[in-house]
């Protein structure tokens, strides 16, 4: 399989802290990932350095076929690139309808002329339409976002990652705050995603980390601590000292 | 959900039937055009009013709809009013001198003529040479192409500076702030080459137009109403599409709006640069209005009160900033003009004059506090804009879901 996004040797730290640490990481193309680890194990941190919100001090961030740099793309440049993003807080824009932010998180032009004089076609709406109904948000979609559940907030994040058709998705905690019916409608919705991309889940439950039935990375003190399946790596001696005997 | 763009915003329809039937009135009211009810200093003033309604509307766009609390559009709007007051300056003058040299006994030639003109401009800062920065005051086309160029290139590269460096909130108000503070520092100057705090005077006269002022004024009239139409409906046209939607996004939540693969910085710059444009249209239709442009019109107050106006208007909607813009400054005019009545207390009388600004604190403050919809808002009372009803049920399908009070907080 060949190697999506790659990252060696990085670190980085804020006052001094080492909040990553020699860290090094890689996913191929179709590949779903969890990563779990105790709070501050710079799980968030690592997200934060691929998609180009905090800079390393040292080490490489490799990315796709031609092998480039994400170190000196922007944010927008990174995600333009094929990456998304999904925060631990759902941060859908909660003043609009679930249909704008669809529209706006739709593969298109990114510029501000295209988007200035951008129209939906038909196949966008209907895209979007599909979108939703693949959220469960299909009655939803003039509702302002603001007025949605926690849950759906979550989902409609999740559709609006899925809208940027990203090669690599970065989820940030996606069943914080739901119940076991929306915890059980996430992990689909993930595991869908991961047949034709990358995903990347971060998460503290164990349980819903079961369920995505991946290979699992331990993050601890900024660097990997553990690599493998679920049971391999909660049998290790290591993982066990660190966080679940805690 | 394929509708036309007025179908979507309605709105903008019953605005421009309000400002049409506006201009109208005041025209068949105007002594120029009409029965002579208004009087044309009013008509002047209600022009003038137009012109910052115009402003507020690109202050609506760049605070209200992206965000950024620019605190520097009256510089926009005064260097525009600068740009079209030196082509009228230098015509009228010209005209004068060439009357006046007509009378000689040698014909004056072109380079005596131009000192000439220098001379009765530049006098009053002991000057009579043309500076650079007027070299094409005798182009009207070249001026009216300036009034977008130069407050465009500037607001550009000040945005650019200040936007690739992440500056925002409070910050960057500061800086827009400062912007304005040295450009009319500047100006004050009497070598800054627009004759200092003297400024630029006698705009009022049309070079080459015999009609009296009370014609001219409905002339102005029109064409402000004409301006702030057509501002109107391109902001509502801007705001309406995936651009509205992109640049309320980073209103509300920059980061998020990067991480969709938007650059942030490139929306804020345009927009920016779009309003200060706006701005500077605005401003050169209103300095022929009031006949006169001094650098005291560009000081960092007159940039607040258009925060102020937005605000009690009701930003975030283009037809509050229009109603904020309208009500504030003719109330201001009102006020400050002596016409309103002293409140005798028996110990101590209020002065309308003086104590206008603390009326016009204090209710910004309230608004601020009590009514961040401001005047606006009222209109969501009668169009049931309001968050939905529900009667505490919940809004989501199961029990995770927010009830309706948390909704609604």
């Amino acid at each position: 399989m060949s190697t999506l996004l790659e990252v060696s040797g990085v670190s980085v730290s804020f006052d001094g802290f080492r909040a990553i640490n020699n860290l090094s990481f890689q996913i191929g193309n179709a590949e779903l990932r969890a990563v779990i680890g105790p709070n501050g194990a710079g799980k968030t941190t690592f997200m934060d350095i691929v998609t180009g919100k905090t800079r390393p001090d040292e080490g490489r961030v490799i990315w796709g076929e031609k092998s480039v740099s994400l170190l000196r793309m922007s944010e927008a440049k990174i995600a333009q690139a094929g990456i998304g993003r999904k925060f631990q807080k759902p941060t859908v824009f909660e003043d609009q309808s679930v249909q704008e932010n669809l529209l706006m998180a739709l593969k298109n032009k990114r510029g501000w002329l295209g988007v200035l004089f951008y129209r939906p076609s038909k196949g966008d709406l209907e895209k979007v339409e599909e979108l939703a109904a693949e959220i469960g948000l299909k009655d939803e979609l003039t509702r302002k976002s603001g007025e949605l559940s926690h849950g759906q907030k979550q989902w409609l994040e999740i559709g609006m990652l899925l809208a940027q058709e990203p090669r690599l998705l970065l989820v940030d905690e996606p069943a914080a705050g739901m119940t076991p019916q929306e915890r059980e409608h996430t992990t689909d919705l993930l595991v869908q995603a991961a047949k034709t991309r990358a995903v990347v889940v971060v998460e503290h439950d164990m349980e819903f980390v079961r369920r995505l039935n991946c290979k699992v990375t331990v993050l601890h003190e900024g660097a990997v601590l553990a690599e493998g399946s679920l049971d391999h790596v909660t049998s290790n001696q290591d993982v066990i000292d660190v966080y679940l005997g805690r | 959900m394929e509708r036309s763009f007025v179908a979507k915003n309605p709105s903008v329809l019953v605005f421009l039937a309000i400002l049409s039937l506006f201009t109208l009135g005041v025209t068949v009211l105007s002594e120029g055009f009409g029965i002579g009810v208004i009087s044309t200093s009013f008509v002047k003033t209600l022009g003038k009013t137009l012109c910052l309604c115009l402003i507020a509307v690109a202050m609506d766009l760049v605070w209200g709809f992206t965000g950024i609390l620019s605190l520097g559009h009256f510089a926009f709007f005064g260097l525009g009013g600068y740009m079209i007051g030196m082509w009228l300056m230098y015509e009228r003058t010209r005209l004068i001198v060439v009357e006046s040299l007509s009378q000689a006994e040698i014909p004056p030639t072109s380079s005596e003529v131009v000192d000439a003109i220098g001379t009765q401009i530049f006098g009053v800062v002991g000057s009579s040479e043309f500076p650079l920065i007027w070299a094409f005051s005798d182009s009207l086309f070249l001026q009216l192409a300036l009034v977008v160029l130069v407050p465009g290139l500037l607001a550009l590269i000040f945005g650019w500076l200040a936007f690739r460096s992440r500056v925002t909130g409070v910050y960057l108000s500061i800086l827009t702030q400062a912007m304005t503070l040295a450009l009319a520092l500047y100006l004050f100057q009497n070598d800054s080459g627009l004759r200092g705090n003297n400024g630029l005077s006698g705009l009022q006269n049309l070079p080459g137009v015999t009609a009296s002022q009370d014609v001219v004024s409905v002339w102005f009239l029109w064409a402000s109403a004409f301006a702030l139409g057509l501002g109107y409906m391109l902001a509502a046209w801007v705001v309406s599409g995936k651009f509205g939607s992109v640049i309320r996004g980073i209103r509300d939540n920059e980061a998020r709006v990067r991480f969709l693969g938007y650059s942030v910085e490139v929306y804020k710059l345009a927009v920016f640069t779009l309003t200060a444009c706006i701005a500077a249209i605005a401003g050169a239709l209103y300095y022929p209005q009031a006949g006169i442009i001094n650098p005291e019109e560009m000081a960092p107050i007159a940039s607040i009160y258009l925060a102020v106006w937005v605000a009690i208007g009701g930003r975030g909607r283009l037809y509050g900033a229009v109603i904020g813009a309208a009500f504030v400054s003719l109330l201001s005019t009102w006020f400050t003009g002596g016409q309103a009545p002293d409140i005798p207390l028996g110990f101590y009388t209020i002065k309308w004059v003086d104590w206008w600004q603390v009326l016009l604190g204090v209710s910004f403050v309230l608004v601020t506090l009590f009514a961040p919809q401001g005047i606006g808002g009222l209109f969501d009372l009668w169009t049931n804009r309001r968050a939905p009803q529900r009667h505490g049920a919940a809004l989501g399908p199961d029990e995770s879901a927010l009830r309706e009070k948390e909704a609604t907080e």
